[in-house]
């Protein structure tokens, strides 16, 4: 048998084992970058699109180099991938896939969902995307363009979604509480609840 | 179009065998295994051990029955395990005897 | 450089086909035609960083695809816009 087709959880265990006594990565190291990383999530993201909701610079900002926004925002970027942001209007609506494997704006939104790394997402995206989005119950309208984004190389990409009517004078924070993961990666539309 | 010349498996655009099939939109959790993984890679990755484009390759030489088998993060320990190897971080030996003991 | 707006044809190369590679051309763009969007900037080339080789700095564009053309399917004016360097871009 090929060693590789050792059972996972015994090969994590061996590799574990053999890194921390190596020097290359500590059991402390890796409880450390955990705790790190869970401290990322789509709440990142929802304060920028807030933000750009209702401040024109920073839109403007975000549009024109998103790594710049993330850390006006003060999101760590650097040595990261750099930020792409897709801007949602009257006429057109984004949908990011990464079709080769699962490339994520992870830096603002968190680790990627369970469906964005899916056969099926990665699949249907760029080829019937706008059934696909049915399955979120997303109902593009015929009138709207789609532009599907297939992240293949070094940019990770997010989407800034339209404000949604109804939420005059609404504060920076109450915009942010109802953009979800979803909506900055297109496959729904934010709503009031 | 999907072409006539065989695809990588991991090239997933428009495949047909996938066309029909629902997205599962539920949000899963991640498990301790998958998030211990996770850490792994970035500090490898951190560290200059190894890099995101040689974790990919790891996972693009996974037979194709079992790239659909392993879950997102089985794929990557097996991927991390072979680039280990192949870049001489550790020996089978060391990978051996590290398996028997555990 | 590729100027916004200029037609490029995605080169019809299989290179999964002459051994062991990483490449991060999508299938289905192998020999489509498509419009430079914008010139995302210069990164060293995946197809190397993957075996560990000395990656040379490549120009990276965002191109834009007809969706139903390349499918035989979809709405009419929907796109695809995907990130591709320079070595797999032809004039069109």
């Amino acid at each position: 048998m090929n060693i590789l087709e050792t059972e996972s959880d015994r090969l994590l265990v061996a590799v574990r084992g053999l890194l921390a006594a190596k020097g290359i990565a500590t059991p402390p190291e890796i409880t450390e970058r955990i705790r790190i990383t869970d401290g990322g999530s789509p709440a990142q993201g929802a304060r920028m699109v807030a933000r750009a909701w209702t401040d024109p610079e920073y839109r403007a900002l975000m549009l024109s180099d998103g790594t710049a926004a993330a850390e006006a925002m003060s999101i760590p970027m650097r040595g990261l991938p750099p930020l792409g942001v897709l801007e949602n209007t009257e006429e057109v609506h984004h949908l990011v896939v990464c079709t080769l494997c699962s490339c994520y704006p992870r830096a603002v939104l968190g680790y990627p969902p369970f469906w964005f790394k899916s056969a099926a997402y990665r699949a249907r995206a760029v080829r019937d995307p706008r059934a696909m989005l049915k399955d979120w119950g997303t109902d593009l309208p015929a009138a709207i363009r789609l532009r599907v984004v297939d992240s293949t190389a070094d940019y990770r990409w997010m989407v800034l979604p339209r404000r949604p009517a109804g939420t005059e004078g609404w504060t920076v924070e109450q915009l942010a509480a109802i953009v979800r993961e979803g909506d900055m990666i297109g496959v729904t539309i934010p709503k009031i609840a | 179009m999907e072409k006539d010349v065989p695809r990588a498996m991991h090239d997933l655009g428009g495949v047909s065998q996938f066309m029909c099939e629902t997205v599962d939109t539920e949000p899963h959790a991640l498990t301790d295994f998958d998030k211990e993984v996770d850490a792994i890679r970035q500090l490898l990755g951190m560290k200059k051990v190894m890099s995101v484009d040689e974790l990919r390759r790891g996972i693009e030489a996974i037979p194709e029955a079992d790239y659909h088998r392993l879950s997102y993060y089985q794929r990557w320990i097996r991927s991390i395990t072979d680039n280990l190897l192949v870049k001489g971080v550790i020996t089978e030996a060391e990978l051996r005897a590290a398996l028997d003991a555990g | 450089m590729l100027a916004p707006g200029t037609k490029v044809r995605v080169k019809n190369d299989w290179p999964e086909l002459r051994g062991p590679c990483h490449i991060r051309t999508p299938h289905y763009l192998r020999g489509e035609t498509g419009t430079v969007v914008r010139h995302l900037g210069d990164f060293p080339n995946p197809e190397d960083l993957a075996f560990a080789r000395p990656a040379e700095k490549l120009a990276l564009y965002h191109v834009r695809f007809d969706q139903p053309a390349i499918w035989q399917q979809g709405k009419a004016g929907d796109e695809l816009i995907v990130e591709l360097f320079a070595h797999w871009l032809e004039a069109a």
